[in-house]
């Protein structure tokens, strides 16, 4: 399902990452970072809600907004019963919906709300997302202490929160327009490898997003995907190119393979992943190249493994989806 | 629906960009580490035998008290999970692996308090173990007793 905007626009957003996104290449667009994984709690659930709190306040306080001017809050993330989006709004008092696609979460919360906009209903939307390494080992994986060797296909869970407003008032930064992605089963059943899980999802997505509205892969001057990682981005690059005959090796890239300086941070392997990988990358470096006329047409697929560790144990496939939004600067 | 790639198509697109994985030299870490740990248990008891002036049996379970004590500490003070990465089964299938996945657990569920976190969180990894080892023992037991008659 694709559809386009007439009056849904970015107006700012934020970014609050952790000390391994630190020491990637974006350190300088993020509008805070912090040293220690527990930022000052006392538990990695804690920590998590916490930084996706700073993330609110600070777009707050960038975009001088108080309680009233927002209507809605949209947020999702990765832990049990969104966790982390219901700690962290709490004391802001504003209207609440969760969210969950796993790491496609961001660009769901930017769908929903820029509907939310064009209908003429509401006027301001946060929505926001985060991700923990730490939170997200224990509830996944394996104690965090433990340290389970992995394979090079595997991706590193980012830790941050992102937050971006979305209003109705024309800032130069319009939703062009989105596609709302459908879960897919390719039979991937191995949990230390979503890039080959998600690509077909985000190659699905891309294909319909381009179809829909009679476009060729060259329209946009950036496509990124989530958090494929540097496995899953190879495929995609085939998928698109042996399925759809669409070469998008040109102007195609991978939040996941961004965050990090893959060559020095060996710890993460094939790349990052987690909701907020895509939105840290989109929310600050992103944004800033379309503020400053850089890029004028992005294509944003936030791809999510719909990963349970029950259904694997029980042998069932791994499920994946991949929501797309296009963003484009206006005069 | 049928606009999608056929699955084992789609197969053989993830194997040929499936990276290969170092195993010869994985398992060449794991074989000297492991073999370090040996050694060290040896040593230990050489010490404890001489050192107390006690039976090699005894000496050996001074010996697997004083490994589990270690990968204990070091896994509370964060930095055996490194070394586990490192040297993967070479510090797994010792009993070091096995006190570290009791440690690790217990670190990670002390939050949730002595009974929920801890209590029930402490065998998260190390349960199978236990379970498997108790029945293969008992199993193992029973072929004795036929076999040998005790």
């Amino acid at each position: 399902m694709t559809y386009k905007y007439r009056n849904a626009f970015i107006e700012n957003a934020a970014t609050v990452a952790g000390p391994y996104e630190a020491k990637g290449p974006l350190k300088k667009f993020f509008d805070k970072t912090f040293d220690n994984l527990y930022n000052g709690e006392k538990s990695w659930e804690t920590a998590e809600a916490k930084v996706l709190q700073e993330s609110i306040e600070i777009l707050l306080n960038k975009a001088q907004k108080k309680k009233g001017d927002i209507d809605v809050i949209i947020s999702g993330d990765l832990m049990n019963q969104i966790t982390s989006s219901c700690y962290s709004s709490e004391k802001f008092d504003f209207p609440f919906l969760g969210i969950y696609s796993a790491c496609a979460t961001s660009v769901e919360g930017i769908i929903l709300g820029s509907t939310m906009i064009d209908s003429g209903k509401v006027e301001r939307v946060i929505a926001s997302t985060s991700s923990h390494n730490m939170s997200s080992e224990k509830q996944f994986r394996n104690p965090t202490e433990y340290g389970a060797p992995k394979p090079k296909t595997a991706t590193f869970t980012a830790t941050g929160g992102a937050s971006i407003l979305l209003t109705n008032e024309n800032t130069g930064i319009k939703v062009e327009s989105s596609t709302i992605g459908r879960i897919v089963d390719y039979e991937q059943t191995d949990p230390l490898h979503m890039g080959a899980v998600m690509a077909p999802a985000a190659a699905d997505t891309i294909h319909r997003h381009l179809t829909d509205l009679g476009r060729n892969s060259d329209y946009y001057d950036l496509i990124l995907t989530g958090d494929l990682g540097t496995y899953g981005k190879e495929i995609l690059i085939d998928f698109m190119k042996t399925e759809y005959g669409l070469d998008i090796s040109g102007n195609y890239n991978d939040c996941g393979v961004m965050l990090y300086d893959l060559e020095k941070q060996k710890e993460v392997l094939a790349g990052g992943s987690g909701p907020v990988c895509s939105a840290l990358v989109n929310y600050s470096v992103i944004l800033d190249m379309l503020k400053k006329n850089k890029i004028k047409k992005v294509l944003l697929v936030a791809t999510g493994a719909l990963f349970s560790p029950t259904m694997v144990y029980q042998h069932e496939n791994i499920l994946s989806i991949a929501h797309a939004v296009s963003l484009e600067v206006i005069k | 629906m049928g606009d999608y790639m056929e699955k084992s198509r789609y197969k053989e697109l993830v194997n040929k960009h499936q990276p290969t994985e170092t195993r010869s030299q994985n398992a060449f870490v794991a074989f000297v580490t492991g073999g370090i740990v040996g050694v060290i248990g040896q040593l230990l008891t050489e010490f404890y035998a001489v050192f107390f002036d006690i039976s090699t049996k005894d000496a050996s379970t001074f010996m697997l008290v004083s490994l589990i004590f270690l990968a204990s500490l070091f896994t509370a003070l964060g930095f055996f999970d490194k070394w586990v990465t490192f040297c993967k089964c070479g510090l797994i299938i010792p009993i070091t692996g096995f006190a570290h996945s009791m440690t690790s657990a217990g670190i990670e569920y002390r939050k949730e308090g002595p009974i929920f976190g801890l209590g029930s969180n402490i065998f998260k990894l190390a349960g199978s173990v236990i379970l498997y080892g108790v029945v293969s023992a008992w199993f193992f037991g029973i072929l004795r007793l036929i076999i040998m008659g005790g």
